[in-house]
């Protein structure tokens, strides 16, 4: 069974790679898009375990994302993507698998 | 109260890839170690060698102050900023990824290695317009450099982070004192070459240490034409 990563992010070009990167991955899918708004209908349709806030969301909106996602959505795990699809974005979900392995 | 973070060289993740030999001292791509993810906003610290005529292709960042410090032979780079620039031993590159940027990178040399260290810090700012710099590094001997900084009218480069970085390269038995820039801050000691003893630990060439809460730290180089980086860093990230 595949691990749904939803992807947030207002860069079209990064946003491409990163879901490449992901989907290259056995048993990781990824989800792209651009809106708040977007996020909310593909979590309405598909169980995500992630959601990644990318480049040009800022620090308020992904606070104001995290609450609503904390109180509709307590099983997904909202964190912040650095970097841009580049080598951190493997570590990233590897490090976010091992934490809910974990309880943390 | 003294915590340190002893990396040796030879504990470092390492994939090799043919064209490109790299050894990590913090998780990346597929090493993982749960135990070694970061140190503060220090996030990535590679250690590579590209081969003649190869290189990353276009690729995007955002969101990481990324520093390029050549140790042998040369860098092309070429972003769609509209920079194509050389860095070679001798200089640092810094971009600022911000709100995102595609680059390339390639050995400039068609038959010989250039070996390099690739270091990223998580921004204290996100979303900024991308920015490239380069600097020289020009000091002689027997004293610290400082090549970055968060201020733009300081010694060397700046980034978005409250950061400090220097290097030195020294003589044998060189005694010198660092006093770290902030009380929140930590300070990461990578040894390029050479030895060193830092804190009372002995470093060999790649080894890395992570200290906190000693400060001033003492350090002596142990063997001639040291050289080594001091990454002055937050031990947590605060996005202003």
């Amino acid at each position: 069974m595949s691990i749904h990563i939803l992807v947030l992010g207002r860069d079209k070009a990064i946003l491409e790679v990163v879901e490449r990167l992901i989907n290259s991955h056995e048993g990781w899918k990824a989800t792209v898009v651009g809106t708040e708004e977007e996020a909310f209908a593909a979590l309405g349709e598909k169980e995500f375990r992630i959601l990644f806030v990318g480049a040009g969301v800022t620090a308020e909106e992904e606070a104001a994302l995290r609450r609503k996602i904390s109180d509709r959505y307590p099983r997904v795990v909202v964190a912040r993507h650095f970097g841009g699809g580049s080598g951190l974005l493997e570590n990233e979900i590897l490090s976010i698998l091992n934490n809910i392995s974990y309880g943390k | 109260m003294s915590n340190t973070i002893l990396h040796k060289a030879a504990t470092r993740g390492h994939a090799a890839h043919g064209w490109l030999d790299s050894y990590h001292s913090f998780s990346f791509a597929n090493y993982y170690n749960p135990e070694r993810t970061q140190f503060g906003v220090l996030r990535v610290l590679n250690d590579d060698i590209v081969a003649g005529g190869k290189g990353f292709g276009s690729h995007p960042h955002d969101n990481m102050e990324i520093i390029s410090i050549p140790l042998e032979g040369s860098l092309v780079h070429e972003d769609n900023m509209g920079h194509k620039e050389v860095v070679s031993a001798g200089e640092i590159q810094v971009m600022s990824t911000g709100s995102g940027v595609f680059h390339s990178e390639y050995n400039n040399s068609p038959d010989k290695p250039v070996k390099f260290l690739q270091i990223w810090l998580f921004p204290n700012k996100l979303n900024v317009t991308p920015r490239y710099d380069q600097v020289k590094i020009e000091k002689g001997e027997n004293q610290l450099q400082q090549l970055i900084s968060p201020h733009m009218s300081e010694e060397g480069s700046w980034i978005y982070q409250d950061a400090w970085f220097f290097s030195g390269r020294f003589d044998k038995d060189k005694e010198l004192v660092y006093g770290k820039k902030r009380a929140e801050n930590g300070v990461y000691f990578f040894v390029i070459k050479g030895s060193f003893l830092v804190d009372g630990q002995t470093l060999e060439s790649r080894d890395g240490l992570g200290i906190t809460g000693t400060d001033p730290i003492q350090l002596r180089s142990l063997t001639p034409d040291s050289e080594i980086l001091i990454m002055d860093v937050p031990m947590e990230n605060k996005i202003k």
